[in-house]
């Protein structure tokens, strides 16, 4: 890793953290559409619990999923001041509700470490990598959870 | 030759335009029109396709194409009449040539038991009256492999234009710069015959006579090639001047030079463009004055657009709506004085935008037209197969469908003709038995009313057998055979699937499938099948389509809070139930009684999900729907809002399938409202007919 | 100057197909559908040749032909009759109304395009 870095091939990313579960959570930045606030979904039936329903962005019908439900933490009863944060994921565009948006985290490759491997639980499973900071670290999200098995949003 | 397919496309385009037309034509003169537009009509769309075809080298439409034309070209020359044509053959030659041209298209070929007996019945037609008509159709123009040539000799070329060669935009310095092209030439001009007197002069006429010499000549074809046109408007001879190519200069010099002629020297080619022109050349060209561009304008009926770009206007036009009664429900909502401008305003900008998105569909409606007479063959067809005899009347053929649909409608509607010819109408003796005219009549119509485009397949035939239909179904294990069942109930048994197996397949109209596939095709438009039959009257299948597919009218509902829409189209009536128009039956099962019928509630709410306790069935609303099965049942909602035209997303590309919603839709306040798809939450447990014994059970799922 | 040819024919193909071959060619092409239409831009564009078919809806090719060779100044631009038939009583009404000469369909490219430079020295 340090010897990416001497040769200078070590490429800046690009990071937005973010809090789900009372837990710090990143996306990379290229994968986020735009950020918005909180409004009320339209509620699909026979839906996952972590689908909370859909919303009309310009025009599209966008599902929005709760990342802590969706991790298996306790699920988030949303208000006005919580953020949902739309990313693009192969071809669907779907919006994650998390509790708040921290910062930006401009970050070099070789900092991004494996994930360490513990017990499989859905958060794990849902952790491409982690970012060490000075106190705490970051966790970077593989949005491929989003994705259906088989047809089906986030089943 | 250099071609792309986007030049075959707009072939097979343009040929799908003069088949049409063909079709017209031929409609007509059945109809006993005999006019020479009329003939003239057919003759230039067979003579059109055969023309553009012979361009593809596509030579068995060309063949077919010549022959069909021959016979229409003697009919409208008066050597055969009308009255010794059967028409008849001419629909059939019609229609070969459409198969012909559709073969093309796909790649196949026509087997030659279909094409050979029409071409005979042509052949016939023509009799004594034919004529050696076969000739190649070839460019006449040869070409030549000089560089082989052995032997290269000069030629020498006398010609004497005559007043009809400057009179058809000859012009004899074009002709030499043409032989100039073929090797070194040597001109000489001949004025003897020059009037002397200027009274005498007729500025339009020819005096003169040239003598062109060409060397480096193999023989004099590529020389009589350049006098092709000319041959008759000239005194001309080409004439071999020597024996040897290196004699050209010594041939040239000896001619005999007489008073008054000019000797004209040409450098071979490569020449410059510059030519000494004699003075007494009388075919200047008249200076021609700088034009402004106009040539560029395309001049084109109709414009061709990728689909997917109207597609996406039409999405976009779609937002545009939304947008709108975003905007008016805010300015409501902004009690603004009622005497603001923004209100009339307001006003515009919706009729505005109402009238862009007629507009933008309006690009993908087409006229029934094309598939009306696809159906008027396909009738014909069946009529000849069953040997019974049929007058096919079509009405509305103008109307139009979008796009889609008219594509999607062909199966259905082959399937609902073939039907009513080989099931619904009576063969000739049964009908003249039973007083009728012994020819049969088969309607096709389509029309649009408030919305829907309603297209109708009627026959004058004996009407359903219900009795027939109601064995079948028994048989078939449908039904219990003691299930009472009204008359319209035992028709709609027709669309159950299952119906229609091998056991009545006829070798017609029985391909496999049933009308339960023209009634799923129908649904996936998001239309309607009914079926309306009187013993011994006949029988009528209507169809009722949205005009658009991205548009539809809904019903806009509350269901547990939440905003939905239900296609109206499914809709047959909306009811407020008193408790005397419940029944109970099981622990849950509730039953709408209505005209005497019991029609089976479906709790909107519940079956998407919403378990919590819902009010008194006494405090919602009904809406009597019609399922792709064959009951009917009753959706219990709490709500209606309204009925509106609703632009339909998609729920697939972001989300996903939900069981029970076929999409979604945005309601004036920016908000989603998910739309209901009647035929799945009625399926969701299998719908049978209302028997008593197994209802109990049944309901039980349903609750 | 660019060799400026009108090209009248009612179908949709052929006018395609001569346009293709002739802009290849270097020369300037306008088409119109009809024989009315064809007259009618005869007087707008001024070409240096006419191509037209013979069976057309309105005016025929023939028809076109005696128009133009009304005006004048006229009679002496090249007028080309595309024809399916090689028949020479169609030759002779293709003469006696003023034509120049006849490409029978299918044409070749090179033909076709030789035989307009040769009619207007282009």
């Amino acid at each position: 890793m340090l010897d990416n870095a001497a040769k200078g091939d070590d490429l800046q990313q690009e990071f937005v953290t973010f809090i789900a579960g009372g837990q710090n959570f990143c996306i990379e930045i290229t994968q986020i559409r735009e950020i918005r606030r909180w409004a009320p979904v339209t509620v699909l039936p026979h839906s996952p619990r972590h689908v909370l329903g859909v919303i009309n962005l310009r025009g599209a019908v966008i599902p929005i999923v709760d990342l802590a439900a969706k991790l298996g933490f306790a699920p988030i009863e949303p208000t006005e001041r919580h953020v949902i944060i739309i990313v693009a994921v192969s071809d669907r565009i779907i919006g994650l509700l998390v509790e708040s948006v921290s910062e930006i985290l401009g970050v070099r490759q070789s900092m991004v470490k494996e994930t360490p491997r513990t017990q499989e639980d859905e958060a794990v499973k849902a952790i491409e990598g982690i970012i060490p900071q000075e106190q705490d670290m970051t966790k970077i999200i593989n949005l491929g959870i989003l994705l259906p098995q088989s047809g089906h949003l986030a089943a | 030759m250099a071609m792309d397919n986007a030049i075959l496309d707009a072939f097979f385009e343009e040929c799908e335009d003069l088949l049409a037309s063909l079709v017209d034509g031929l409609a007509e003169m059945c109809a006993g029109t005999t006019d020479t537009e009329t003939i003239n009509a057919v003759f230039r769309a067979v003579h059109s396709i055969k023309g553009a075809a012979g361009a593809f080298s596509m030579d068995a439409l060309v063949s077919f194409a010549h022959k069909f034309e021959t016979v229409l070209d003697a009919l409208r020359a008066g050597q055969i009449t009308a009255d010794d044509t059967p028409l008849k053959v001419l629909q059939r030659a019609g229609d070969v040539l459409s198969d012909l041209v559709e073969a093309e298209r796909d790649g196949t070929i026509v087997p030659e038991d279909r094409v050979d007996p029409v071409l005979a019945d042509l052949n016939d037609f023509l009799g004594d009256t034919q004529t050696d008509d076969d000739e190649a159709f070839s460019f006449e123009a040869l070409s030549l492999d000089l560089g082989s040539a052995d032997v290269s000799h000069s030629y020498l070329c006398t010609f004497t234009p005559r007043k009809a060669f400057y009179d058809t935009g000859h012009d004899p310095l074009l002709l030499i710069k043409a032989l100039k092209t073929l090797g070194p030439v040597q001109v000489r001009c001949d004025l003897q015959t020059l009037p002397t007197k200027l009274a005498d002069f007729d500025p339009q006429d020819g005096y003169l006579t040239w003598q062109v010499s060409v060397g480096d000549q193999s023989d004099d074809l590529k020389i009589r090639e350049v006098f092709e046109f000319v041959d008759d408007l000239s005194d001309l001879q080409v004439t071999l001047a020597d024996e040897s190519a290196d004699s050209v200069d010594h041939r040239v010099q000896s001619l005999p030079v007489e008073e008054g002629a000019a000797l004209i020297d040409l450098p071979p080619p490569p020449a410059s463009d510059d030519l000494p022109v004699p003075e007494a050349q009388n075919t200047q060209i008249p200076p021609k004055p700088a034009t402004p561009d106009r040539g560029t304008r395309k001049s084109s009926a109709s414009l061709r657009v990728d689909p997917e770009r109207v597609d996406r206007l039409i999405n976009a036009v779609g937002e545009l709506i939304i947008n709108q009664s975003v905007i008016s429900q805010r300015i409501q909502e902004a009690a603004l004085p009622t005497s603001s401008d923004i209100f009339s305003d307001l006003d515009d900008y919706k009729l505005l935008a109402r009238e862009i998105q007629e507009g933008v569909m309006a690009i993908r409606a087409q006229p029934v037209k094309p598939l009306f007479q696809r159906m008027l063959r396909i009738a014909r067809e069946a009529a000849d197969a069953t040997g019974k005899s049929v007058s096919i009347l079509t009405e509305g053929e103008a109307t139009e469908v979008d796009k889609t649909v008219v594509e999607r409608l062909a199966d259905p509607l082959t399937h609902m003709i073939r039907n009513a010819i080989d099931h619904g109408l009576e063969d000739p003796e049964t009908r003249l038995a039973s007083g009728k005219t012994e020819t049969g009549t088969l309607r096709l119509t389509a029309s649009q009313k408030s919305g829907s485009i309603v297209i109708e397949v009627s026959d004058d035939g004996a009407g359903l057998n219900r009795e027939r239909i109601f064995e079948i179904a028994v048989e078939k294990g449908l039904i219990e055979r003691d299930l009472q069942l009204s008359e319209p109930e035992i028709d709609l048994l027709l669309f159950a699937p299952g119906f229609s197996t091998a056991s009545e397949i006829t070798n017609l109209s029985g391909r496999g499938v049933g009308m339960d596939v023209v009634k799923t095709a129908i649904t996936e438009l998001g239309g309607k099948i009914s079926i309306a039959s009187t013993a011994g009257e006949g029988t009528t299948f209507t169809i009722s389509l949205p005009l658009t597919l991205a548009v539809m009218d809904g019903m806009v509902i509350n269901v547990g809070g939440q905003t939905m829409v239900v296609p109206i189209a499914s809709i047959i009536e909306t009811v407020r139930p008193t408790a005397t128009d419940l029944a109970t039956i099981g622990l849950q099962g509730n039953l709408l009684r209505i005209r005497g019928e019991y029609v089976p509630i479906i709790d909107l709410g519940a079956r998407l999900g919403d378990h919590q306790a819902s009010c008194s069935l006494t405090d919602k609303v009904l809406l009597l729907i019609q399922t792709e099965a064959v009951q009917q049942c009753a959706l219990a909602v709490d709500e209606i809002f309204d009925q509106r035209q609703i632009v339909v997303k998609s729920m697939q590309g972001n989300y996903g399938e939900i069981p029970g919603i076929s999409g979604a839709t945005i309601l004036g306040d920016g908000k989603i409202a998910l739309i209901i798809d009647t035929d799945s939450i009625a399926s969701q447990s299998p719908p049978h007919m209302p028997d008593p014994q197994n209802l109990t059970e049944d309901f039980r799922r349903v609750g | 100057m660019t060799t400026h040819v009108l090209a009248i024919d009612d179908s949709r193909t052929i006018r395609t197909l001569l346009t293709m071959a002739l802009e290849e060619a270097g020369f300037k092409v306008t088409t119109a559908v009809d024989g009315v239409e064809g007259v009618e831009k005869f007087g707008q564009v001024d070409p240096d040749l006419v191509i037209t078919d013979v069976n057309m809806p309105k005016k025929d090719g023939f028809g076109v032909i005696e128009d133009i060779r009304k005006g004048d100044r006229n009679r002496t631009v090249p007028v080309l009759v595309l024809t399916t038939e090689s028949g020479a009583a169609l030759k002779e009404r293709a003469r006696a109304a003023g034509a120049t000469g006849w490409i029978v369909k299918p044409f070749e490219d090179a033909s076709l395009i030789s035989v307009i430079r040769r009619l207007t020295g282009g």
